[in-house]
């Protein structure tokens, strides 16, 4: 019995290396040569400066396999939609600590409409009150974020959001 | 096919919207990338490609900043130049991620339509550069940048590859990072045209310039005679191509990216390098390089694509299988790969 036991486990060991190397491969091989990545901007906009979230969000989706452009603190709409404009994001995810959502969110997308970039996925994360959720996700916000948020919910979202593998 | 001519039309018009997609298509190695950039091409080669590489944290990025607010901001009488910057960061080897976080010291050129800033990932590629940056170079020169900025990852003593991308390969320095002996070590000086000390209000960097110079005196002891050959790697950027123009001296210049010091100095050293280039005909062989280069590194990667169509990969995991139990040479292994024999 034990060896009987033992001969199977190493037939379910060998079974599943195998299986992981040649999907390694695949993987390798997709990724590198030329399978659409996520691109993601993560911003900060406003006066707060406290980003430790935002750090955390952009290392988790990068732990995702996404490629995640930050842009550090303080900046303005303008310069969030300038560089999704150059940097031809599929998503852009902003953290807003300050309260000043209702009044940030409207104006990136307002740009993000008036350069052509309509089709961007926009996130939210910080201090959002419950109230204003709804109203956000009106104005086209994909997801909203507080504290306690599991990361692999975001990544998550911004897959489905994105469509893996659209764009090609 | 239509849309592509939309494409391309747009980013000759200046649409950046249209850049930024192209952009897109060319780092992904798209047929639509593929086909602008044929359409595109002959609009290449009238940007002067400056390479900025040298080790991690000692403010390429910074530097690029304030180059390209220089270029846009330049003294009275010379008109201002568009700016185009490609910032490359590493990926992760492990998930294929990455951040791409060199935009962060940019923020200076944010809101100037004359600077368009791309950050893309290496995806895998070594040599400090990422597979298809020569062909984002390509699409934003067609673009119309005059200058085009081009950052690679931190740089160790192998990252050589932007020297044959650019005509101009700043090599940035930090007080601080070694003494002579890394200087002499560091194999990324030896592609230098210009050696930038940033960072040069920190204390040591006395001894790094001495360094520095000491360095160029050993490697390039004839730096002050005529003579040399373009065509030798050992004496690039010093030989000179026909007799009469004396070589290129490489210049030690010290800057602080932070509070502009030095760029001016810096700025118009690349302008004379670029002279330089152009009176002595090292222009168009370092053109000829590099499309050599970039052809040869398009003609590896099209041979193994198309090798590896003609191979099923449960072919590959049995030949690594005869490796791993010793039965066949890396070697052997190759040759049974490629040749079919064997088998």
């Amino acid at each position: 019995m034990g060896t009987l036991k033992n001969g199977t486990g190493r037939i379910a060991f060998v079974w599943r290396h195998s299986l992981g190397f040649s999907n390694f491969n695949l993987k390798i091989w997709k990724e590198f040569m030329g399978e659409r990545k996520i691109r993601v901007l993560v911003a900060k906009p406003g006066l707060d400066g406290h980003d430790r979230g935002a750090k955390v969000v952009a290392r988790s989706l990068r732990d995702a396999g996404m490629e995640v452009i930050y842009t550090g603190l303080r900046q303005t709409p303008e310069m969030i939609t300038e560089a999704a404009l150059q940097e031809d994001v599929d998503a852009v995810g902003i953290s807003i600590l300050s309260g000043a959502h209702m009044a940030l969110v409207p104006r990136i997308f307002a740009l993000l409409n008036a350069n052509g970039q309509g089709n961007v996925k926009v996130f939210v994360g910080g201090i959002i009150p419950d109230e204003d959720v709804p109203r956000l996700m009106e104005m086209g916000v994909v997801g909203v974020y507080g504290p306690g948020t599991l990361t692999g919910q975001i990544v998550q979202d911004i897959r489905k959001a994105v469509g893996e593998g659209v764009g090609f | 096919m239509n849309d592509v001519i939309l494409l391309v039309d747009s980013v000759r018009q200046g649409s950046r919207l249209a850049l930024g997609r192209l952009l897109t298509q060319v780092e992904n190695d798209t047929e639509e990338g593929r086909q602008a950039l044929f359409h595109l091409f002959r609009y290449t080669g009238r940007a002067h490609l400056i390479g900025v590489t040298g080790a991690p944290g000692t403010g390429k990025s910074s530097l690029v900043n304030r180059l390209a607010y220089q270029y846009r901001h330049p003294a009275e009488g010379t008109p201002a130049r568009r700016v185009g910057i490609i910032a490359v960061d590493p990926s992760s080897p492990f998930t294929g991620g990455a951040i791409l976080g060199d935009r962060v010291r940019m923020r200076d050129l944010a809101g100037d339509p004359g600077v368009f800033i791309r950050s893309m990932a290496s995806r895998g590629s070594l040599g400090g550069l990422a597979a298809t940056t020569a062909a984002l170079v390509d699409a934003m020169d067609a673009a119309g940048f005059d200058i085009i900025l081009i950052e690679t990852v931190g740089a160790g003593q192998g990252e050589v590859d932007v020297a044959s991308l650019s005509y101009t390969t700043l090599v940035v320095e930090a007080p601080g990072m070694g003494d002579d002996i890394q200087a002499i070590k560091a194999g990324i000086l030896e592609i230098a045209d210009i050696l930038v000390i940033n960072k040069a209000d920190l204390p040591g960097v006395e001894n790094t310039e001495r360094a520095l110079r000491g360095l160029l005196q050993l490697a390039y002891p004839t730096s002050h005679t005529l003579g040399g050959d373009f065509d030798d790697p050992a004496s690039r950027g010093v030989g000179s191509v026909h007799s009469g123009y004396l070589a290129w001296e490489i210049p030690v210049l010290r800057t602080v990216a932070t509070d502009g010091s030095g760029i001016s100095v810096l700025v118009t050293e690349i302008d004379h390098h670029r002279e330089y280039l152009q009176n002595s005909g090292g222009w168009t062989k370092q053109e000829r390089t590099r499309l050599e280069s970039q052809l040869d590194h398009l003609l590896k990667a099209e041979l193994v694509a198309r090798w590896r169509k003609t191979i099923s990969e449960s072919r590959v995991q049995s030949v690594v299988d005869r490796l791993a139990s010793r039965e066949l040479s890396p070697w052997q292994a190759v040759g049974i790969l490629l040749d079919g024999g064997g088998g």
